[in-house]
């Protein structure tokens, strides 16, 4: 769909790229490797969902899979996200890893009996016979309508399920570290992209390497504010905090890159410099990813707290589709600013 | 009222001698041991030591039995929540089932699971749910699987009629029909889910066996009150497989007589006449069988009795056993939260 993807690369922010620190690929070049490399390594991977072997080849992230491998290592699917999800499953348990595509999260919300159901417990339910590893990839959408049903960002939804791991990328070295490392794991974990990232360029090493799962990582180092997040967001947090220095505010901006296992001890570790924390993610405030964090944070490091916890998600509502509504429901690089400088008053 | 009546033929015009007599004794012995066994957790399920809600198998034996028979030990079965017959027909063991049935530290699953997740790998009883249809997907998979790696395993699921009002049953026969994978769909009809009857639950008329015909599974209807109809079928599906002819849907239809879960019939509370019950025991899977190789001189009642002996002291054994076992401990909680 060519008005996204123009209107995606009008919106991403190009981090400048050293060539001197290695190659620099785009984001799904890097995540294009990433299962080339897992699929050369082990027959046992196989790659589906709807669309994996249509031209786009899923934004760009599956092109060129179709020919490279045959027909029962890279395959389209029928859409019966329930029905294949659970198939995903009993293959897992049967010596197979899986990766299964989404276009969107949205289409999750029908695999939720296969996903928390079953593919979570099952492990823990047969007392360590079977393992269940398997990745589930999708991209968060936004923008130029996507609206209500296409943009939803649902981690929060699935943070508190027991045996589940979500891991959340920003950069494409990490798109590529974490994909290898959830494809090498032995347990159902679920990728969520975003679509804004997608035409971000960043130094990624050739051959195959592993982000570790349930570590995070400092993308700034500074004093005043500990900003914690993952995804999209952190990349609007760091043009908010990388304009707040002429005004003297420095702030320790945590990309979390896995929700599940968390960090926390990244995060305290940093609110005992700072004293101040500030919560971001890509979905919704009520309940979510940010409320939880602040949470853990009120309990476990609030001798560390000199101000009351902020967190900056998507408001109680549904998305809209139309322009002008959009620009009033997400948060922008402008209002995460504004949050911080009003911490630090 | 009757609502459902029996309409196979029973043993009518079988000639049990084209069987050797001791696979015959095999699968006599089979049925009988799955309802003795259900039968003592039956009396002694109202001591409350079994704490685990019990969906008892009794009466429907013949499906569990006849399809175990004609599929390999490394081939694979999944089932619901009522597990105890497709667990001890295809080998599960008797004294880890009563032991996760007693919820203690050596149960099949180290009691995190209980009566409706009964485990044995070593056997092909690989896994069960009790999510009505889900564990259909997932068997759909195990096929998926074994049709990758080149594996000649076949896998079996079980699940009852009401699986057939959920969508993923149908998701799953459309990918297998597709991908013909080696898989056969075993659908146990006994006409009820919970309370409810078929006919508050589909169309009058609807024949579940052509519904699955028409997404391309080949598929029949089995007197399951008979277990050398539910043998043979199962054998028909096995040879389709083999052929590369794809999965196999077979559905099976023979009566629960106990209530959907606990000790007992519980028709008296209204939603089917007892009247209904005592016109399937006529139809009882085990004495049926009996009958009709005692008829054709296959089976004396003093190997009969013999049989009844073995059982009742292996029953005595592994009750004593399980209920002798350890409890779980603490520790063991946050075992196996995530796989290494």
């Amino acid at each position: 769909m060519p008005w996204s993807e123009a209107m995606i690369k009008s919106q991403t922010k190009l981090p400048a790229s050293d060539p001197s620190k290695g190659r620099v690929l785009n984001y799904t070049a890097a995540l294009n490797e990433a299962l080339t490399l897992a699929l050369e390594l082990d027959p046992n991977i196989f790659v589906l969902g709807q669309g994996v072997d249509d031209s786009s080849g899923m934004f760009g992230v599956t092109k060129g899979l179709p020919d490279k491998f045959d027909s029962q290592r890279v395959f389209d699917t029928p859409l019966s996200e329930d029905g294949m999800m659970g198939v995903c499953v009993g293959a897992a348990m049967n010596g197979m890893r899986p990766v299964y595509l989404h276009n969107r999260p949205d289409f999750l919300l029908l695999t939720f009996n296969q996903l928390v159901n079953h593919a979570s417990k099952m492990h823990w339910m047969d007392s360590g016979q079977t393992s269940v590893p398997m990745v589930v990839w999708a991209a968060i959408g936004r923008g130029w309508g996507s609206g209500s049903q296409h943009s939803q960002a649902i981690q929060s939804l699935l943070m508190p399920v027991p045996g589940l791991k979500i891991v959340m990328p920003s950069t494409p070295y990490d798109a590529k570290g974490l994909m290898l490392a959830a494809i090498a794991d032995n347990n159902p974990v679920l990728i969520f992209e975003h679509r804004w990232l997608m035409k971000q360029q960043g130094e990624v090493p050739e051959g195959i390497y592993y982000v570790p799962i349930g570590k995070g990582v400092y993308r700034r180092r500074g004093d005043d504010v500990t900003v914690v997040g993952t995804s999209h967001i952190l990349t609007l947090a760091l043009e908010a905090v990388d304009g707040l220095g002429d005004q003297g505010i420095t702030a320790d901006v945590i990309d979390l890159r896995t929700l599940k296992p968390l960090d926390e001890n990244i995060i305290f570790e940093s609110l005992s410099k700072t004293g101040r924390l500030l919560v971001i993610d890509t979905g919704w405030q009520m309940s979510g990813v940010c409320a939880e964090i602040a949470c853990l944070a009120a309990e476990k490091a609030f001798h560390s707290l000199k101000a009351p916890i902020r967190r900056i998600g998507l408001p109680d509502l549904p998305t809209p589709a139309g322009f002008t509504l959009e620009q009033f429901y997400y948060p922008n690089a402008k209002n995460i600013s504004a949050v911080i400088q009003k911490m630090c008053q | 009222m009757i609502r459902f009546h029996y309409q196979g033929q029973g043993y009518y015009n079988i000639d049990l001698s084209t069987y050797e007599q001791a696979f015959l004794h095999n699968l006599y012995y089979a049925m009988l041991r799955i309802r003795r066994i259900e039968e003592e957790i039956e009396r002694r399920y109202c001591e409350d030591e079994m704490k685990t809600p019990i969906h008892l198998v009794i009466g429907q034996e013949a499906t569990s039995v006849g399809s175990c028979a004609a599929l390999k030990t490394d081939d694979r079965i999944y089932a619901t929540h009522r597990t105890h017959g497709n667990y001890l027909a295809k080998g599960g063991d008797l004294k880890a089932m009563i032991s996760e049935l007693y919820c203690r530290a050596n149960g099949c699953v180290a009691s995190r699971g209980g009566s409706m997740h009964l485990l044995d790998k070593k056997a092909g009883m690989d896994g069960s749910s009790a999510i009505v249809g889900g564990i259909i997907p997932i068997a759909t998979g195990s096929a998926l699987a074994a049709q990758l790696q080149s594996s000649d395993c076949i896998t079996g699921v079980f699940f009852g009629d009401g699986a057939t009002e959920e969508g993923a049953l149908w998701e799953s026969l459309n990918f297998a029909a597709l991908k013909k994978l080696p898989v056969i769909y075993f659908c146990e009809n006994n006409f009820y889910s919970v309370c409810s009857p078929l006919k508050n639950r589909e169309p009058a008329g609807t024949r579940i066996d052509k519904k699955a015909d028409a997404f391309g599974v080949n598929a029949e209807q089995v007197d399951a009150t008979n277990v050398i109809k539910v043998y043979e079928a199962t054998l028909r599906a096995i040879l389709r497989i083999n052929s590369g002819a794809g999965p196999a849907f077979l559905e099976c239809i023979a009566y629960r007589w106990r209530g959907h879960s606990g000790a007992g019939d519980d028709s008296h509370t209204g939603y089917r006449d007892p009247k209904e019950v005592l016109h399937w025991e006529t139809v009882c899977p085990v004495a049926t069988f009996y009958n009709a190789l005692i008829d054709q001189g296959l089976l004396h009642e003093n190997q009969a009795r013999r049989m009844e002996e073995m059982i009742n002291a292996e029953i005595k054994e592994a009750f004593a056993y399980a209920i002798n076992s350890p409890n779980p401990v603490y520790e063991d909680l946050n075992k196996f939260a995530y796989s290494d």
